[in-house]
């Protein structure tokens, strides 16, 4: 955004030419802030919408494959540590509850709240992804990666044909590591989104960016709730 | 002023049934329930879905136009996963027309 107009972002609304009173965070092709807002967050879903079908298809492939190597795909997740991933799944969770509660602080224009808020939801992904690390790094000492070091030293349940556990272990990957990956960009997001917020730049009237940074968030949270039942949950393990 | 403001309360309510949900799914998986195991399991994901989907998303108060997108969306999701499955599932229902070669392929030698 042109800095001149952002600049303005914040305080009294403006009275134009015409006599009647504008939000000085409108820009001149809206009817209304309503009408920005709600632009604004449908032109993010509509980017969401395809993060959906990105992340479909490698749930479609999920199925097929889970369908067509059953047992294998059981053996491989009773040798995920469901610990971290329910605890994972619970930082999660806290993130958007914090996200939420950026948003509201935003909305409510309480500047120090929302970059408090802000931050301790970067902390949480950050706790995500150190989680994420050492499951990685045992799964890597235990010879679970396929294709980089793949030599199970675990015997696995059932004893199923240990191509098809490798073939979970390469699901397993690309969809945590996708959703990792997710995770990386959207701390880059908040980053910006608190150095913004810092700055003074959000309002009661205008917080748009942080509104969608929000949806973004929230999304990839939905996405690790489908990954933790998929991956660690349906394995047979009773 | 723009966009509906959803009280603390609301998030607090929505935080701890995720997490009561997040507890449910964990010990189920220690359950058996047979096939009904991924059932459940889905169900309980697609529940926490709607929660942060309708309420932290503010999709509850969203116009109309924001929710057609993500119903057509979840439409164009289910083409996907049910046409997919569908070949999948039915490759075996019809025998291999003659000349095609021999064995048919199977999940054990594709």
């Amino acid at each position: 955004m042109p800095d001149a107009a952002s600049s303005s972002l914040h305080g009294e609304d403006a009275v134009l030419a015409g006599g009647h009173v504008h939000s000085p965070g409108l820009r001149h092709h809206f009817e209304d802030m309503d009408q920005q807002q709600e632009a604004g967050s449908l032109g993010m879903w509509i980017f969401l919408v395809t993060e959906i079908m990105f992340f479909g298809g490698v749930f479609a492939a999920y199925a097929v494959y889970r369908s067509l190597y059953l047992p294998g795909f059981e053996g491989g997740s009773r040798l995920l540590d469901i610990r971290l991933g329910a605890t994972n799944t619970a930082v999660l969770i806290g993130s958007s509850l914090t996200m939420a509660m950026a948003v509201h602080s935003a909305q409510t224009g309480k500047k120090k709240a929302l970059v408090t808020f802000l931050i301790l939801t970067m902390m949480l992904g950050a706790v995500f992804l150190g989680i994420k690390y050492v499951e990685w790094s045992t799964d890597w000492t235990m010879g679970l990666v396929p294709g980089l070091h793949w030599a199970p030293v675990e015997e696995i349940h059932g004893n199923p044909p240990l191509g098809s556990v490798e073939m979970f272990f390469s699901f397993y990957f690309v969809m945590t590591g996708l959703h990792a990956l997710h995770m990386i960009v959207g701390l880059g997001i908040m980053t910006v989104m608190t150095i913004l917020s810092a700055r003074g730049r959000f309002s009661p009237q205008y917080y748009a960016p942080i509104e969608v940074s929000g949806l973004y968030w929230h999304f990839v949270d939905i996405v690790w709730i489908f990954l933790f039942p998929l991956l660690y949950l349906i394995g047979g393990r009773y | 002023m723009s966009g509906h403001i959803v009280p603390v309360r609301v998030y607090i309510a929505v935080f701890l049934a995720l997490l009561f949900f997040t507890g449910l799914t964990t010990w189920v998986a220690f359950v058996d329930l047979g096939a009904m195991n991924t059932v459940v399991a889905l169900a309980i994901a697609v529940t926490k879905m709607l929660l942060v989907v309708l309420i932290f998303m503010h999709l509850r108060y969203s116009p109309g136009l924001t929710k057609v997108v993500i119903v057509t969306s979840i439409f164009f999701l289910a083409l996907l996963m049910s046409l997919t499955l569908a070949d999948v599932f039915t490759r075996q229902w019809t025998p291999t027309p003659s000349g095609w070669g021999s064995p048919a392929p199977t999940s054990q030698n594709r």
